[in-house]
């Protein structure tokens, strides 16, 4: 019981890849907390900076390498955090961290959003994408709207409740619900139109510019569902 | 076959040059345009200034229709990390990759992708050739070398 109690004050053991301004505040931010951190950063200056600023808890060196993660004691760590510049190293800590050390954790900082999909499908337990963070905020505010913003995740089924604005020029201004074409397994809830005032939709709700839609759909229909209710109408040859 | 290389350095442009001749459809991926100085005049394939390790750079080149995507690059983690985009996203079927670093090299092998490790290759056939009797004798091994690979 007791050296449970001591175990749990002295905290985990997280080694950080990546010694630049996110890797030295979240350092800071895990010592303070009473973790046991480690550093690993290539370059010498920023090694010996963050060195004078924290003390004895840097490593100069590639944390890719397993040699490198060999020598930080990776094994026994908790978590490693991969938080560079680079996603394709990002990627690569947290993969050896994984295969050859059996991390428990692993998290990846994103640069480009793009590749939070790839993360997932590769096992990194968590991405975090400061792009996608500040986009999610700023999102709803943008009056040019060009794509679909997910409002919420239904965990298990994947699904997600997603707000589209319909532009002007959109294929649906002026149909009617039941004529517009929906991808797979989506499914309208909600249309708010200028006036603020919520509408359920019925199959004759005119849908017009302007109007903000709810709806529900699934991850991979995402791309579909924005095409089906915000293209241009398809241009005809008679 | 179509045939995707990620990186056109000597090695990229040897292999595009080699299953272009061969009568392959061949794309040639690389950042930098003046890479593809590498590759000769007669090359019948395409080239394309892009990173792959972009999802929108691989489909515009639609690499879900490749049957075989290759990344020979100077950097080990850009070639995995574009190895891994090719066989779990886009799921072609035959991905090669070159690795530098020996122990990733192994771990990605085991973890399903088809590399080759040059360090390791490279520094035993330098130090046969350094212990060799004479140059001719050097020679001899290194002509050897050649003729196990076809060269």
């Amino acid at each position: 019981m007791t050296t449970q109690t001591a175990e749990a004050r002295r905290g985990m053991y997280i080694i950080v890849v990546g010694g630049g301004k996110v890797g030295f505040h979240l350092a800071q931010e895990l010592v303070e907390a009473n973790h046991e951190v480690l550093v690993i950063e290539q370059d010498s200056v920023k090694a010996k900076e963050i060195a004078d600023e924290l003390g004895d808890i840097v490593m100069e060196g590639d944390g890719c390498e397993a040699t490198v993660l060999d020598k930080a004691g990776t094994a026994r760590a908790d978590m490693l955090l991969a938080v560079t510049g680079d996603d394709e190293d990002n990627l690569v800590a947290c993969q050896v961290a994984k295969q050859r050390f059996n991390v428990a954790r692993t998290v990846a900082r994103i640069n480009n959003p793009a590749n939070e999909e790839i993360f997932r499908k590769l096992e990194v337990d968590i991405t975090v994408s400061a792009t996608s963070a500040i986009m999610a905020h700023i999102e709803p505010e943008l009056p040019t709207m060009q794509h679909l913003i997910v409002g919420m995740r239904l965990k298990g089924s994947g699904l997600e409740i997603v707000e589209i604005r319909v532009p002007e020029d959109s294929r649906v201004v002026g149909k009617r619900v039941r004529e517009v074409l929906l991808p797979y397994q989506s499914m309208i809830l909600l249309i708010v139109g200028d006036d603020a005032q919520p509408r359920t939709p019925t199959p004759d709700t005119v849908v017009r510019a302007g109007d903000e839609i709810i709806a529900v759909t699934l991850h991979e229909s995402e791309e579909a569902l924005r095409e089906a209710l915000m293209a241009p109408p398809v241009a005809r040859s008679f | 076959m179509k045939v995707v290389i990620m990186g056109c350095g000597r090695v990229g442009a040897a292999l595009a040059t080699e299953f272009s001749r061969e009568g392959n459809d061949v794309l040639v991926l690389d950042t930098d345009p003046a890479a593809f100085r590498f590759l000769p005049d007669d090359y019948a394939g395409e080239t394309f200034v892009g990173s792959g390790i972009e999802l929108a750079t691989l489909r515009k080149i639609h690499l879900d229709t490749a049957d075989a995507f290759v990344s020979a690059t100077r950097g080990d983690n850009r070639n995995v990390m574009a190895a891994q985009i090719a066989k779990h996203i886009f799921g072609v079927p035959v991905v090669a990759s070159r690795v530098f670093d020996p122990l990733r090299e192994e771990m990605y092998r085991n973890l399903g992708l088809r590399t080759i490790n040059p360090t390791r290759v490279q520094s035993k056939r330098l130090k046969r050739i350094i212990e060799a009797k004479s140059d001719e004798e050097a020679n001899e091994i290194v002509r050897d070398f050649m003729k196990q690979d076809g060269v």
